[in-house]
This record gives C-alpha cells, structure tokens and sequence, in this order.
C-alpha cells in the first residue's frame, strides 16, 4: 500500500464509478449503479427508447414504482385503490406496459412492496453504501444518507440510464455541512435541514455536493439522516452524503436486497473504507451548532425562507439587496403574512404528515407518540400518508393507524400525496398547512395553497391546537 | 436536433428571484406521457385566473411582449422539481434562451438537452438587461453560441460560459446518448471489472 492523497466519501465514490474520465472537451461518463425509475418522468424516455429501438441496457439495475400521480384514498371492497382522475391512469398503465415490454421489475399500485420511490429504495436494501443512484426525481438525494452518490435527473437522462446505464456528468464541488453538538429534545432531523438550508439560502449549495458530518449527524437514526439529506435539493446541491457506520450497517442487515453471509462480511470491510480520509480538502464549509437549534418553520414561498418557531417573520424593508427584497415581499403577500408577525398561535387548515422527507415508520411513531391521548382541532383536517405499503404495513402492526384515527387524522394509503398535489390529495385556494413535505412553493401542494414545512413533531402540535404551536410545549 | 450557432431575439423580464420548475410548469399538468400543449401551461398560475382568463399585468400577457424568444429571468433561475416539462414548456412557449445570473444545476442540464440555452451574466449585465426589457419591448439580443456571446442592443458583447461539450453538441446537432453508445466497449469493460452487488431481479 502507498500513501495516497487524502480523499473526501464522494471522491471515492465518484471515482470508483468513472467508465471514462472527464477530459477538456467531454464530460466523465459515470456508471450508475441503481435506476429508480416512476410514472411521471420517465414516459417520454421510454418513447425515445422505442424510436430508436434501442433496449434497456440492465433491467437488472433498475427498478419501478408508482408514487406521484397515484390516489392515496382507501381501497374499494376488492381491496384495490381506485383511480378516477383519466389522464393519472392512463400514465399508470403506460408505466405498466412500458415495464413489461423493457423486462424491468415494477411495484405496481397497491401492492406489497410499492410506494414513494425513495422510500422504497433503502427499505428494500437497495441503496447501499457507496453506490451511485440516479432517479428523474430532484429528492433522490435522499439515498446519500447511507453513503452513496445520489441525485436527480431530467427525463432526457433518464433515457440516457436507461440505454447505456451511465450519465455524462461534470465533476461537482463538494461542501462540508457540518453539525456540532447535540440536539435538545423536541428539535429533529427536519429541523436540522430547515436550519441548514435557511442559513445557506435556496442556492447556497448550487455546484455542490453535500458531506453532513459531525457529532448531530452521527447520533442521527437512518432515517433522520434520509430527511436531511432528501432536503440538500432545497439548498441547491443534487446530492448530499453521510458517511456510512454502524447505524448504517444495521440499517441495511437483513433487508431483501442486502448482501448475506460471507458477501455481507466483504460488503461491510468495503464499505468502512468509504468514510472521508483526515486532511481530504472540501471546496467550502458550513458550520451549525446543534445546541442553539429550536424546532424551525418556513414563512414563505421557498424552503430557505424559514427560521426558529419562535422568531418573527421578517421585514422586506430590512434587505439591503433589492431583489432579494422584492421576492421576501412577493412571498409575503402570496402568504398573506406581515413582517415581524410571529407564527405562532397562526390558525391553519391542513396537517400533512407525509412525503419522501417525513414518511418512513420512525416519523410515523414519534408522530403517534406525541398524538396519542389528544384530539385533532375540529378546524383541522389532518392527513396520514405512509411512505410506502411496507411503512404503512409496519404502522398497522403497531397500532399506529388507530392512534392517528382515534384523534381524528385520516390513514391514507402510500404515495407523494400533497406533496406534489397532482394526485387529488391538495389544498384549496388561501388554505393554509402545516406540513413535514420539503416544497413551500407558490401552489405545490394545490393552487392557492400556503404552506409552512416543518417536522413531524411540529406537525402534530399544530394539528392538536389548530394554530402554529411550539412542539416543546406539548412533549411535557 | 437541428444545429444552434446564432439567433437574434426580443426580451422579456421576469426579474424575480429562485423561479422554481413549479412555477414554471405546475405538478398537475405532469400527468401526459408526451411532451406536446405544455408550452400553453408555462408559468400557469401566474399567467392565468382561476377561470382561466388570461391575467393582464403578467408580462407574459401582454400585447408588446407577444413573440419574445428570450427570458430574462432572476438569480437562481429553475429551481427545485427535476421535471423536465419546464424547458419543455419554456420551448413550446417560444422561447430559445433564458438569461440569468446563475441557473439551478438539474434545470441546466435539462435545458441544454433539448437546446433551450441558459445563459449566464453578470450582475450588471442582468440588471442592464432588465431594465432594456421594460423600457423598450422591442429590444432584442442577438446569441452567438460559437463565440459564445449575446450581444446587447447598444452592440455591447458578453461573453458568457457554457459547458463545452454541450455547446459542441448543440453547435453540430450531435446527439449526447449517441455520443454515450459510442462508449459501449468501455462501458462493458467497466461492468466486468465492476460487477456490482444489488439486482434487481432476483438472480
């Protein structure tokens, strides 16, 4: 062995997948490990397939869902979940002919292992350290929290995975992300990421790639390190990465697609070797301290527009930069909020517990914990979206399901729901939510709508008061 | 696709910042297998009432600005959602080029494929930009994706960059995934060397 230059967790991982490298005039072709493919963006991929009959290179590495446009509403009698809305299932079915006819393996609507798409990757233990995984979806990022280069891509790319199981990629720069010290109870992963990206802004990590590091981070479950790094989109990065350790490790041990026996053994010593070497050079920092940290909301139209809960909303007429002024303004009103209000005590309208940020079984038990013994607010409407049919399988064995009924939430079946509101699940016009999704954008979750993206935690307490609460205040 | 070297056009701001692919083409107009009608959709809830009357103060809207072909929008441009449907829309609204200072990284690449130019300035630029958009809605630039420069209408150039291998692409009409099948012998070398530990399907 020789002393190799110090490298980063994404260093390595970029480097182990170069077919070819990048040189002056052509991108590095990069091979990708694991496709995660759904119904919404890869139609058209598939059209371009046909036309230029070309075949999927390795159905071997690629795997289906349906998650975006699928209704989240009970089953009927012969336990299927009806879709009324023609154009979701005309998208549906041509996601089923489309996996049939190109031989790739696919999670049809209803069935046991189907769900949000990236929820359904580590669950299966399919998103394993180390890998590269691409998704025509901007949260794949959300799989860099066991170690492997994630990130989203556009539908041409997609077609481009699809027939040659690589993407042209230019090298990004990387950022540190990191997060000293402990949390304080009632304050989450969520409300890490929203701190994050309110510090760095919603194009502080463009070019980058996220490492999140630190002690915050290593405390944090899998599952809470997948909400921050589901959210280094919001901040502009494709991807955003953990090291993977042991909570890593016991993650993924036992799951359907996870190495065994020896091959587990070999996995493991491979993938220790992947955390950042001492003296790799990141291109740029941040550091937060997770000591001074309180649950955090959003106040306006973007995800870097959020604070602490207990902080008022700011003023426009305080930004020196003009632009910057104009779209705090433009967001205020969308919101109908005024500058210096505090949120708290805010009527709302709609809890959404749910999304690829916020749907797995661990958000869904801490959820039920803080719920169980109240009531939701005969003003609130609040919706229970599991990440998946295994999430959602999971939480009916332990009961959850009833607890989140007996105060009064609805149990909905799995998928992206008003996270994307182009599934029926959405707001009305001028209504306002609560919501552990990761897009407070103008009309995401339904035209009109206004949303304020906090935890789960957060979530519950609006819900069971009916006005923004600080969590804290209900844990005791 | 049909080669780019240059093209004139008039402009039309939209100078608000972190313009999200939301805004640009809403989720619920996602549910078409194709990529037809989504330019009439582009920036829907903010060109369009409830009952879907056209809003009169949108810049999209109005009579002077019809036939636009280059947008000048503001910082961080295209923003959030992977879905290609916003330059697809952009497109089908007739517009070649967007300028602004920096562009969201997927919405970049997005673009570039499908030959939709996004053009960066400097902050000055934008700003001059800007203001010969509101000023005067006959103003055009001309691109030059060759000398890699959008001339201004005082006959000002500026340079601005473009990943070089796309901008080759769109210059000769070469087809990225084409230039990707070329690789198969290194690719199927990668994949022996590289067997990989997940499938898919079981084995």
């Amino acid at each position: 062995m020789t002393a190799s230059t110090p490298r980063t967790l994404f260093e390595k991982v970029w480097e182990n997948h170069l077919v070819q490298p990048e040189t002056q005039d052509t991108p590095a072709i990069l091979y990708i490990d694991l496709h995660l493919v759904h119904e919404v963006t890869s139609p058209q991929a598939f059209t371009m397939l046909r036309e230029r009959g070309l075949k999927v290179r390795r159905p071997d590495r690629t795997i289906a869902t349906m998650d975006h446009s699928t209704p989240t509403t009970p089953r009927n009698a012969a336990g299927i979940i009806p879709v009324i809305d023609s154009m979701a299932a005309a998208q549906l079915d041509i996601m089923r002919k489309n996996c049939a006819e190109f031989g790739i393996p696919l999670y049809d609507l209803g069935t046991e292992n189907q769900g949000i798409v990236h929820v359904i990757g580590p669950e299966q233990g399919l998103t394993q350290p180390g890998m590269t995984i691409v998704c025509g979806d901007s949260h794949t990022s959300t799989h860099g929290a066991f170690g492997a280069l994630a990130f989203g891509i556009g539908t041409s790319e997609v077609g481009h995975v699809l027939a040659s199981q690589c993407l042209l990629q230019n090298r990004p720069k990387t950022m540190a992300v990191r997060v000293n010290g402990r949390l304080s109870a009632g304050v989450t992963a969520k409300d890490i990421i929203l701190a994050v990206i309110a510090k760095i802004g919603i194009g502080g990590g463009t070019g980058y790639v996220f490492e999140y590091m630190g002690e915050a981070i290593r405390e944090l479950s899998m599952e809470g390190r997948m909400t921050i790094c589901n959210m280094s989109i919001e901040g502009g990065a494709r991807a955003g990465m953990v090291a993977p350790d042991d909570t890593t490790f016991d993650y993924i041990a036992g799951r359907p697609h996870a190495p065994k026996g020896t091959d587990w053994e070999k996995a493991v010593a491979q993938w220790r070797a992947l955390p950042t070497d001492d003296g790799a050079v990141f291109d740029n920092e941040v550091i937060l301290n997770a000591d001074e940290l309180v649950p955090m909301i959003t106040y306006g139209t973007n995800p870097g527009m959020g604070m602490s809960i207990t902080s008022a909303v700011p003023d426009p007429d305080k930004l020196s930069d003009v632009s910057q002024k104009i779209a705090l303004d433009k967001a205020l009103r969308y919101m109908d909020l005024q500058p210096g209000q505090s949120l708290l005590g805010k009527a709302i309208d709609v809890v959404f517990l749910g999304s690829c940020t916020n749907s797995r079984i661990s958000d869904l038990r801490e959820a039920a914990a803080l719920i169980k013994g109240r009531r939701v607010a005969e003003s609130v409407r609040m919706m229970v979206v599991p990440g998946s049919q295994q999430v959602k399988a999971q939480a009916e064995a332990e009961g959850l399901h009833e607890i989140f009924r007996a105060a009064g939430a609805e149990w909905r079946e799995a998928g992206c729901s008003m996270c994307i509101a182009m599934n029926g699940d959405q707001l009305q016009p001028g209504q306002y939510a609560v919501s552990t999704s990761n897009r407070n954008f103008e009309g995401r979750q339904g035209k009109g709508g206004r949303t304020f993206l906090a935890s789960p935690l957060t979530a519950v307490a609006a819900a069971v008061t009916g006005v923004v609460t600080d969590p804290r205040e209900l844990s005791n | 696709m049909e080669p780019i070297r240059t093209f004139s056009g008039r402009i039309v701001a939209l100078p608000i910042n972190d313009i999200d692919t939301d805004q640009i083409i809403p989720a619920r107009f996602l549910k078409v297998t194709d990529k037809a009608g989504l330019g009439a959709a582009c920036f829907s809830d903010w060109r369009y009432e409830a009952d879907g009357t056209p809003k009169p103060d949108f810049v999209l809207n109005q009579p002077d600005y019809q036939g636009a072909e280059v947008l000048i929008g503001g910082h961080n441009f295209g923003c959030g959602s992977s879905r290609e449907h916003a330059p697809w829309a952009l497109i089908g609204a007739g517009f070649k080029a967007v300028i602004s200072t920096y562009f969201a990284d997927i919405f970049r690449n997005n673009a570039l494929k499908n030959g939709l130019l996004p053009i960066v300035v400097d902050e000055e630029t934008h700003k001059q930009l800007i203001s010969l958009a509101q000023e005067d809605p006959s103003s055009s630039v001309t691109v030059d994706l060759e000398t890699q420069t959008v001339t201004l209408p005082d006959g000002r150039g500026v340079p601005f960059p473009i990943d070089s291998f796309a901008r080759h692409c769109l210059i000769n009409g070469v087809d990225q995934l084409g230039f990707v099948l070329t690789q198969d012998d290194h690719i199927t070398a990668y994949e022996s060397n590289h067997p990989g530990r997940v499938q898919t399907i079981p084995g």
